[in-house]
């Protein structure tokens, strides 16, 4: 099974609070904020990672595992995608693109070259980038492609390789399954990290993962030395046959309104219930 | 002069209140531009759905009665035609609306602003305002594209209320797609409660890793929920380690809330978590440790064992 996972590079998520805004409002600056992987990113690629390798046999690989980033072509988003290889994928491919000429409308258009390009059996992504929050390239992806969207996994199973996929979505309301015919779209749900999340009909069945509590794994030692040796392929837009052209202009940005007030500690079971009845009336 | 079209969403053949959240942009966006709207009502029971939203001012209310369960494909053709005769399409930003809105913008070539806040007129023409950063900067957004698609956030909006009259309802032609021959649908596990839903509360109550274990939820914070009359919540590490069920997470990935009280217990307020609730008007952290983030947002604070803590908070909630 092939798969192609689509890497960001986001400002680091865990401290958006720090970021700021140009003084004329047309930028976010995310000056000493380090460029991570986008956290949702992280998590496709380990269940990408699982589905294609025997998690019994020291996760020996049994697929390909495909990245692909746009942005600059910078040390960033260089190192990201060497730490997705040094997490087990097989090769990088970097699209180089301005940020500014990028939305999700450029980016399903740039995705669906290169899955022409690569012919994969399945597209596994973040539903969202934690920078834009948008959670529209994945499907906008599938809606190209004439392939089926599955978003917000939770649970992905296949016993031939991927041609077919029973999948668990996660949705407002519970929980819907669905058996896919590929190639498909995935996005994942934070669930996808959990011990029993994937089987992919190599791994045993009654395999189970570590526990993960933040994003996918870690690199090895080893994986890390590999990840120096694995090519990553460089092309541009034009390579590509793609002239971007956004669907969107920001035209302003802002800092939202800190929340007003300080916090008030309370002492007891008795002040809280005071405060909430008598001051600020919600109870 | 926009012509704007809302999405119903519909669960077990009723409106959700999601869509009336859509209405109020969409009135808004109609308004603005001196446009109107119309409601298309699309899944199994639409025709029912449709006679609940008769009254709501939409010029007509359109309906696709499409059996089975929701997939993808099976909408958004229909969608994507209908769509074609208007100049914005609206849903809520719900897991319906968040994955049906995208395909049917790209099948329209169209730009898609998701989750928007706001709703402002430029020069006649809507223009948005949507979180970023999980929440942490909010942007101006103008498609440029001449069909807008956009998804609402549901904390941002009222619910629409019926002003009366009474819509023309019409059958409108299913469309359809090969990749829907891809996707069977093979069931889907509603969860059911009698309390309000976490979107929609007034009061929310929400509980963390530190509760330790599904026991403490019904234990612990579920006779509190009650209390109140609130609907219950919960941060990522709680859904992840399977005390409640995962539609249950409140923040950036999780549902997106805004009551008059936000209770959180034993949640130290990661900013991820913070992305979904911070907009809430009061908000209470029950913690043992002081310098836990949620204080960044915290109007009252009680520093206390939550499991001393919460049973003497409900006794003393009873009382009132």
């Amino acid at each position: 099974m092939k798969i192609l996972v689509s890497i960001k590079r986001v400002a680091d998520p865990d401290n958006a609070s720090k970021l700021k805004v140009s003084s004329d409002g047309t930028a976010v600056t995310s000056e000493g904020l380090e460029w991570k992987m986008n956290p949702f990113d992280d998590w496709s690629l380990e269940a990408a990672l699982r589905l294609t390798e025997n998690a019994a046999e020291k996760n020996a690989r049994v697929g390909e595992v495909v990245l692909v980033s746009i942005g600059p072509n910078d040390e960033h988003t260089q190192r990201i995608i060497r730490e997705g290889l040094a997490k087990g994928a097989e090769r990088g491919i970097l699209v180089e693109a301005d940020d500014a000429n990028l939305d999700s409308n450029v980016v399903s258009q740039i995705l669906k070259a290169v899955v022409d390009k690569e012919n994969p059996d399945l597209v596994v992504m973040g539903k969202q980038a934690a920078d834009g929050d948008s959670n529209v390239a994945g499907t906008k992806l599938a809606a190209r492609l004439g392939w089926p969207i599955i978003n917000y996994a939770m649970k992905i199973s296949t016993n031939d390789d991927g041609k077919t996929l029973e999948v668990k979505r996660e949705l407002d309301t519970g929980v819907a399954t669905v058996k896919v015919t590929g190639p498909a779209v995935i996005t994942t749900s934070d669930r996808i990290l959990q011990p029993e999340s994937v089987k992919n009909g190599i791994t045993p069945a009654d395999h189970q993962y570590a526990k993960l509590e933040v994003g996918g794994r870690y690199a090895s030692l080893k994986g890390i030395m590999q990840a120096k040796k694995k090519p990553i392929d460089q092309m541009s837009l034009g390579d590509l046959g793609i002239e971007a052209k956004v669907a969107l202009k920001y035209t302003k940005f802002e800092l939202p309104p800190a929340r007003s007030g300080d916090t008030t500690f309370v002492e007891s079971v008795e002040d809280l219930v005071d405060k909430l009845h008598n001051t600020a009336k919600v109870i | 002069m926009a012509k704007v079209l809302v999405v119903a969403e519909l669960l077990e053949g009723k409106t959700r209140k999601t869509t009336l959240c859509a209405v109020t942009a969409a009135k808004q966006i109609a308004e603005g531009t001196g446009g109107s709207f119309d409601i298309l009502s699309i899944g199994e029971g639409a025709g029912a759905a449709a006679a609940e939203l008769t009254g709501y001012g939409a010029g007509k209310v359109l309906k696709a009665d499409i059996p089975g369960g929701y997939v993808c494909e099976k909408y958004g053709p229909t969608v994507a035609e209908i769509g074609k005769g208007y100049d914005v399409i609206v849903a809520c930003a719900s897991a319906f609306g968040k994955d049906l809105l995208p395909w049917v913008a790209a099948k329209l070539d169209a730009g898609m602003a998701s989750e928007i806040a706001a709703v402002h007129t430029d020069a006649g023409k809507p223009r948005y305002t949507r979180p970023m950063y999980a929440g942490n900067v909010s942007g101006n957004v103008e498609i440029l594209t001449g069909k807008h698609v956009v998804t609402v956030r549901q904390s941002e909006f009222d619910a629409a209320t019926e002003s009366g009259g009474s819509s023309p309802v019409e059958d409108v032609a299913i469309a359809t797609d090969p990749a829907a021959d891809k996707v069977e649908f093979i069931g889907v596990e509603v969860m059911k409660s009698e309390r309000p839903e976490l979107t929609d509360a007034d009061v929310v109550v929400s509980g963390g890793r530190a509760l330790k274990s599904a026991e403490n939820f019904t234990n612990v914070i579920e006779p509190l929920v009650d209390a109140l009359g609130a609907a219950m919540g919960a941060s990522r590490a709680a859904c992840d380690a399977g005390y409640v069920s995962p539609e249950l997470q409140v923040g950036q990935t999780g549902k997106v809330v805004a009551p008059k009280l936000y209770v959180a217990i034993g949640i130290s307020g990661a900013i991820q978590h913070l992305a979904g609730m911070k907009g809430s008007k009061t908000i209470v952290a029950i913690n043992k440790d002081k310098e836990a983030p949620i204080a960044q947002v915290a109007d009252y604070f009680l520093v206390a064992d939550l499991f001393d803590a919460v049973p003497a908070l409900t006794e003393e909630v009873k009382k009132l």
